[in-house]
């Protein structure tokens, strides 16, 4: 092991190290238009047990991060740089079969969709039966005992008969506890959830998180849960990332994000959504314009031309060079720390209300 | 101060008592009919999507309309702007009954009440040119503004927000924040009285919503256009209206101003949706938890009395044979109306709850053995 040399910045990860690493993750598409920058010099960590939190609008490259994770994109137009480590496993060298042999069983995956996620050809029980027959080598039998603990453990009512039936059978919420009982099947180390609410109601959508918490502390599986709800990730997470235009602008636990949020996107995500509380006859405060295409990326910092803060910085510092998202808490933004501080507490505090 | 309450109620728009409504809806009712046997088709059932629902819509208000997918809150909002055929009930507009108007009757109608769809992307049409998309209700209306159509176009581009310069793009050359401010320039053209909005920023990014939302509320406010606001967040409907009508499986279960539906609902149901709503501020004061079991029954079969009593945690022999009506039951402000035979405490806060409502049953397995470890 100790004869092992890395280029200085990525050393090997011991055993001591967090169990998922990703380090500077570039991600591309060939696409007609151009080259899809949809992943730039991500960097993030993620102990056991650990929920983080990843936030953005579509196209932020939050869902391409976590398919490279698990090795699900396109290898024809797609290049994925960067070292990806799952339990001191780079798994951006794998083969396919050994890819084969991670999904499912120590990472596994819940979609947005269920319906879509889902074959509608097998029953449910068969689905959910099959990772674990892989993985495990055991019989149909068990697979399909373990099948219907499971269903019975996500909370499908009378798991022994609705374990033959098929997903069109189930109702939205069952759907997506169906998957969450595949994806929980082999005890997976890390549980990667993209978006796993969207589609749902809102009473369901409580059930369904309070269920992954609840499972998480029964099976000890680190989770990521990708979404661009900041109040889905607010009760669920211990740490959040918010991502824009495919780099991570801010960093922190997420008590600091949301109560002392940095970067002017978060602050942006959070004045922009109106709450159950505050005050109603206060206008909105959007973001201006739009999320940048990421064939063509804006120079400097991405963030640059819909901020309202460019002025505070000077000079052309923000158009021209990009602020590097520094390790641990913290956010990609050339204002000063103190700036930072300032404008949030005078200007942005008072429009949470 | 009560007394001041009461001599200008008419200019305070939470609590609209005196007036004529513009829109009065009684007993609305759609059943769409399932077919079914062989060789001859009849009717084996119905999916009751709006069964009674009983509405009014005061001049210049905005009325939010908010439930979970399939309780009726969009058919609802189709038959007030009679793009569908209401089954029963009746729909008054300025005091005609339009229930049942005809093409040529409504004709003259069609030009006051206009609607916002959800998607953006679904409902113009990528054939035509954003002038031919905006122009197109005043084309059909028969409608000559001053000035010429195209000028009157240009300038419903600039007051959406968008550069007149555009009129002659399509709408894929448009984002989806873009596309909403057509689609609400569209339903602008022929200055309604009231515009039917379903969903009309769900399918956008958080930062595009709000600047739809402030659009849409400074239509409103500016041109004293009364909508009906059509969503299930309960966020942004706080935020835009000034009555909220919550429906369940087809029926209003409980309407209010903002305030009182927000800080003190009655029915269980809105109970459950507020407390499910995932909210950002962390420390805010701790709102109860209910968590309730299983998905919306479906509309086919919906279960009998009220129709909530499958999910209630308060639900009784009663609730299952007497369906409870409408009505403002006591301890309730006048306007607030509640559907319930045993109704809440007006309180969100989770101190004012014993313990927490968990129906779920997996919760409750997981969570029991969590408290023994």
């Amino acid at each position: 092991m100790t004869t092992l040399t890395k280029p200085e910045g990525a050393p090997v990860p011991t055993s001591s190290d967090p169990f998922l690493s990703v380090r500077d993750l570039n991600v591309r598409f060939s696409t007609e238009g151009g080259i899809v920058k949809a992943v730039n010099g991500l960097s993030f960590e993620l102990e056991r047990g650990k929920t983080l939190g990843i936030v953005g609008e579509s196209g932020s490259g939050k869902s391409v991060t976590n398919l490279s994770i698990l090795g699900l994109h396109a290898p024809e137009t797609t290049t994925v740089e960067g070292e990806i480590w799952v339990d001191g496993q780079d798994v951006t060298d794998l083969s396919r079969k050994e890819l084969e042999g991670l999904r499912g069983n120590k990472i596994a995956m819940i979609f947005q969709d269920a319906l879509t996620a889902l074959s509608p050809y097998y029953t449910v029980g068969r689905q959910i039966a099959e990772p674990y027959r892989k993985h495990t080598g055991a019989s149909k039998s068990e697979a399909r005992a373990r099948a219907i603990e499971m269903l019975g453990k996500v909370g499908i009512p009378d798991p022994k008969n609705r374990v033959d039936d098929y997903p069109h059978q189930f109702s939205g919420g069952m759907r997506q506890r169906a998957m969450i009982a595949m994806s929980l099947v082999c005890n997976p180390s890390l549980l990667i959830a993209d978006e796993p609410t969207t589609a749902l109601d809102v009473t369901v959508q409580a059930q369904i998180l309070d269920l992954l918490k609840d499972l998480q502390q029964e099976f000890g599986s680190a989770i990521i849960l990708i979404t661009h709800d900041l109040g889905v990730v607010a009760n669920t997470a211990d740490d959040i990332l918010v991502m824009y235009a495919g780099r991570a602008v801010e960093r922190g636990t997420t008590r600091e994000v949301l109560k002392s949020p940095q970067h002017p996107y978060t602050w942006g995500l959070l004045s922009s959504m109106p709450g159950l509380t505050g005050d109603v006859d206060e206008p909105l405060r959007p973001i201006p314009g739009s999320p940048p295409s990421l064939l063509n990326p804006p120079s400097g910092c991405p963030f640059h031309p819909r901020c309202e803060f460019v002025d505070l910085v000077g000079g052309d510092r923000c158009s021209g060079e990009r602020p590097a998202l520094p390790a641990g808490r913290g956010s990609a933004c050339h204002l000063t720390a103190e700036q930072k501080r300032q404008v949030f507490i005078e200007k942005i505090q008072p429009r949470l209300g | 101060m009560s007394e001041n309450k009461t001599t200008t109620a008419v200019t305070d728009k939470a609590a609209p008592a005196e007036g004529r409504p513009l829109l009065e809806v009684k007993g609305l009712t759609k059943h769409f009919p399932i077919y079914g046997g062989f060789p001859f088709k009849r009717q084996v059932g119905a999916v009751q999507a709006v069964d009674g629902v009983t509405l009014d819509v005061f001049p210049g208000e905005s009325l939010g309309l908010v439930g979970e997918s399939g309780c009726g809150k969009s058919t609802t909002g189709r038959m007030l702007t009679r793009l569908l055929e209401p089954t029963g009930g009746t729909i008054t507009y300025d005091g005609r009954d339009i229930t049942h108007a005809g093409r040529k009757e409504l004709a003259p109608i069609r030009s006051e009440i206009q609607m916002i769809f959800q998607d953006p992307y679904a409902s113009l049409n990528p054939r035509q040119t954003v002038g031919k998309i905006i122009s197109g209700p005043m084309e059909i209306n028969g409608i000559n503004p001053p000035g010429g159509r195209e000028a009157r176009v240009r300038e419903l581009l600039e007051t959406v927000g968008l550069n007149p310069e555009h009129y002659n793009r399509f709408p894929h050359e448009f984002s989806g924040g873009q596309r909403q401010r057509i689609g609400v320039a569209r339903a602008l053209a022929l200055e309604p009285k009231l515009i039917i909005a379903d969903e009309p920023v769900s399918a956008l990014d958080v930062s595009i919503q709000a600047q739809v939302v402030n659009l849409l509320q400074e239509l409103q406010r500016e041109r004293g256009i009364a909508f009906v606001f059509i969503a299930h967040d309960l966020s942004i409907v706080r935020h835009f209206s000034q009555r909220v009508a919550v429906m369940y499986l087809g029926k209003v279960v409980e309407i209010a101003d903002r305030d009182t539906l927000y800080e003190g609902p009655r029915h269980p149901y809105t109970h459950a949706l507020l407390s499910a709503v995932p909210e950002t501020d962390i420390d805010a004061q701790k709102r109860e938890r209910i968590r309730l079991v299983g998905d919306v029954p479906s509309p086919i079969m919906p279960p009998s009395g009220c129709r909530f009593r499958t999910r209630c945690w308060k639900a009784q022999d009663k609730c299952a044979t007497e369906e409870p009506p409408l009505v403002q039951i006591s301890g309730n402000k006048p306007g607030h109306l509640t559907a319930c035979h045993f109704p809440e405490d007006p309180t969100t806060a989770a101190a004012d709850r014993k313990e927490d409502v968990v129906m779920d049953p997996a919760l409750q397995a997981l969570e029991k053995d969590v408290k023994h470890a």
